[in-house]
């Protein structure tokens, strides 16, 4: 045999190879453990701060003194002051953001995705038209909150005449978790193997056949991520209904969303909540955070903030029980 | 009917409900917005009202001053809380929409100007020291250049967010011109920033609402103004500010009434109840309220006899005490 070994390195210099690959490895996990322990304390410390400082109005009278805090209305004695109205508020509002803009997402979403771009729309729709779409929705969820805020205030709030209300709230954090919404239910309807696609219209489906029994099904759990995650901000955010005007003192809940019309109440019967002043959370820790005195800036805004953090850690966890739940049903 | 259309017809209903405008419960609802320096009063007598009547309902918005002006003036509120006089551009607005309003001054506020409590040689500033600290350009940096025989500490300065009522009247005050300011200092809009800022810093100096510093007497130490007039050294109480010595730091807080909304039963029961129970009510409202006589003197010469428009001809003024503008509110 002419041809020699390669040459007869030193295992040595084998060895030293891999041991400094691993050591690049154990560097990585160092790094990687790391930045999940620094963004995991910071949170936690947070949270901590809030409860240690909130938890004196929030368990310090046992269930009845957090009873007491939750139904209690605003008032100018931090003992007595409580965040009803203002949950009651969050509620109305995120519940006209979900029936406004889950249909309009998930729409715009299956469109883009299933429909556009492709030559036998009944009105013309090219695809250089949805990449422009495309590149300014993904620009759109970019935009600082409070654009949208000043938006809202001249559409919705002047030009409308919706005034300070939660219709004008509820349609400006729809628009803001809208582009949200719509890129993530296009990621999942893309995230769907073509094949599932083929073999549905194989068998004689109409491409809405295809789509309402087969991509939605299979894209559902991350399509409701997408939703709970935007409602989950729309509920934090301040900024945007600071400029419309909501409240910051109002003692009086908004009418029960559709409730049946009542004699001596407004005008639009079971739509009064729409055209009901209102104020949210997140405004009513930010009022609190600002006073002079320790039992409103400290123990009270804690306190609320706990509620607040609790509210959107609720609503991530549901998503993620969704998505578990609906990855079980699908199977291919 | 299955889920995608039952969203479009909600969403559509919605639309069409919201064109209608809407002026629901306009007539039970008496509405407030503007400073927050005033919000802590307006809330205090708006929640014992409610408790007394509740068949009426108070709203109350921080929007600040100006933003609460340009409300007022659009006539979407009833009462403007406002911690200045009503501006020249702000009267031509209100007229121009034919809004006529009562002016009624409700409480103080003193502006204090703190430092740290180990800081034992600031004991009182003039006005001319403080106005060469603030003015723009200045290049003050330590407090060894602020008075001879002072000691060679660094000069750290916290003051009001450019955006509040507060910096102009301060500006205005000290400097001389309303916004003149020197820039290179902490500013925040949120005084609890401020009073820590102090707290911690020995070579600092801050001003902020009075009620900050009552609320924070163990970590700050407030600073005598010396009264241009006078020449005497004169501490933020509440007595100095309300008699007039604690110039030119002291100013007054209004509430301005829409002539025609204090027609209603309900505005001017709102508006009698204030000026009757504010000297107890304003105790817990972070704010210098005015004496019982004085009141009275407001809502007898002034709101009864329903004297519209303004005594300041739309300037700010320095300086102005109580029992002045009171006697020059009656002669209207």
């Amino acid at each position: 045999m002419t041809n020699e070994m390669p040459d007869l390195v030193d295992i040595q210099v084998i060895r030293r190879g891999i041991k400094s690959r691993k050591r690049m490895d154990n560097i990585f996990i160092g790094v990687g453990l790391g930045s999940l322990a620094f963004s995991l304390g910071v949170l936690l410390v947070l949270i901590g701060k809030l409860l240690v400082e909130g938890g004196k109005r929030l368990f310090g009278q046992g269930i009845a003194g957090l009873w007491n805090f939750l139904t209690s209305v605003p008032d100018s004695n931090p003992e007595v002051a409580g965040i009803k109205i203002a949950i009651i508020g969050s509620f109305c509002v995120i519940l006209l953001t979900a029936i406004i803009a889950v249909p309009l997402g998930i729409g715009a979403g299956i469109f883009l995705e299933e429909y556009a771009g492709r030559g036998d729309l009944p009105i013309p729709f090219p695809k250089w038209m949805s990449n422009i779409i495309e590149i300014n929705i993904s620009n759109l969820a970019g935009v600082p909150s409070i654009i949208y805020g000043l938006l809202a205030m001249g559409l919705f709030k002047y030009q409308l005449r919706l005034g300070e209300t939660i219709a004008t709230a509820g349609l400006t954090l729809a628009l803001l978790i809208l582009p949200i919404i719509i890129v993530t239910t296009r990621e999942a309807i893309k995230a769907v193997p073509q094949a599932l696609r083929e073999g549905v219209y194989a068998i004689g489906a109409s491409r809405w056949q295809m789509i309402w029994d087969h991509i939605l099904p299979a894209s559902a759990g991350g399509i409701l991520t997408g939703l709970i995650v935007g409602l989950s901000r729309a509920i934090g955010e301040a900024a945007p209904l600071v400029t419309i005007g909501a409240l910051t003192f109002i003692t009086f809940p908004p009418p029960f969303p559709f409730s049946p019309k009542l004699v001596g109440e407004g005008l639009h019967g079971p739509f009064d909540w729409l055209f009901s002043p209102f104020t949210v959370m997140p405004i009513q820790v930010f009022d609190w955070v600002s006073r002079p005195r320790p039992e409103f800036s400290v123990v009270n805004a804690g306190a609320a903030a706990v509620v607040l953090v609790v509210m959107t850690l609720s609503m991530n966890a549901l998503a993620i029980y969704l998505r578990i739940y609906f990855r079980k049903r699908v199977k291919w | 009917m299955n889920f995608s259309t039952r969203g479009l017809l909600v969403a559509s209903v919605l639309a069409v409900a919201s064109v209608i405008p809407s002026q629901v419960m306009a007539q039970q609802v008496i509405k407030m917005d503007g400073s927050s320096t005033v919000f802590p009063f307006s809330e205090a007598v708006a929640a014992e009202f409610q408790k007394q009547n509740p068949g009426v309902r108070v709203t109350v918005g921080v929007s600040g001053t100006g933003a609460g002006f340009r409300k007022f003036c659009n006539g979407e509120t009833d009462i403007s809380n406002a911690s200045r006089p009503i501006s020249k551009r702000e009267m031509e607005a209100c007229s121009k929409n034919g809004i006529r309003y009562i002016e009624l001054p409700v409480a103080f506020d003193g502006l204090t100007v703190v430092v740290n409590p180990q800081n034992t040689w600031a004991t009182s500033l003039t006005v001319e020291e403080l106005k060469r600290i603030w003015e723009p350009g200045s290049k003050i940096n330590n407090w060894k250049d602020v008075r001879p025989g002072f000691p060679d500490v660094p000069l750290r300065l916290y003051g009001a967010g450019t955006a509040s009522g507060t910096f102009d009247y301060f500006t205005e005050a000290i400097v001389g011109k309303a916004k003149a300011s020197r820039s290179d200092y902490t500013a925040s809009e949120d005084d609890n920033v401020l009073v820590q800022g102090v707290a911690r810093d020995r070579g600092g100096l801050g001003y902020f609402g009075k009620s900050y510093y009552d609320e924070n007497k163990d970590k700050l130490k407030a600073v005598a103004i010396v009264n241009p007039k006078t020449n005497r050294p004169v501490l933020p109480t509440d007595e100095n500010v309300l008699n007039g010595t604690y110039q030119p730091l002291s100013r007054p807080l209004f509430w301005y009434v829409n002539a025609e909304a204090a027609n209603r039963d309900e505005v001017t029961k709102f508006v009698l109840f204030t000026m009757r129970n504010a000297p107890a009510l304003g105790k817990k409202a972070d704010v210098v309220t005015l004496s019982p006589a004085d009141y009275s003197a407001v809502l007898n010469n002034v709101f009864i006899k329903r004297k519209v428009g303004t005594v300041f001809g739309g300037e700010q003024q320095i300086g102005a005490t109580v029992k002045d503008i009171i006697a020059r509110e009656a002669k209207q």
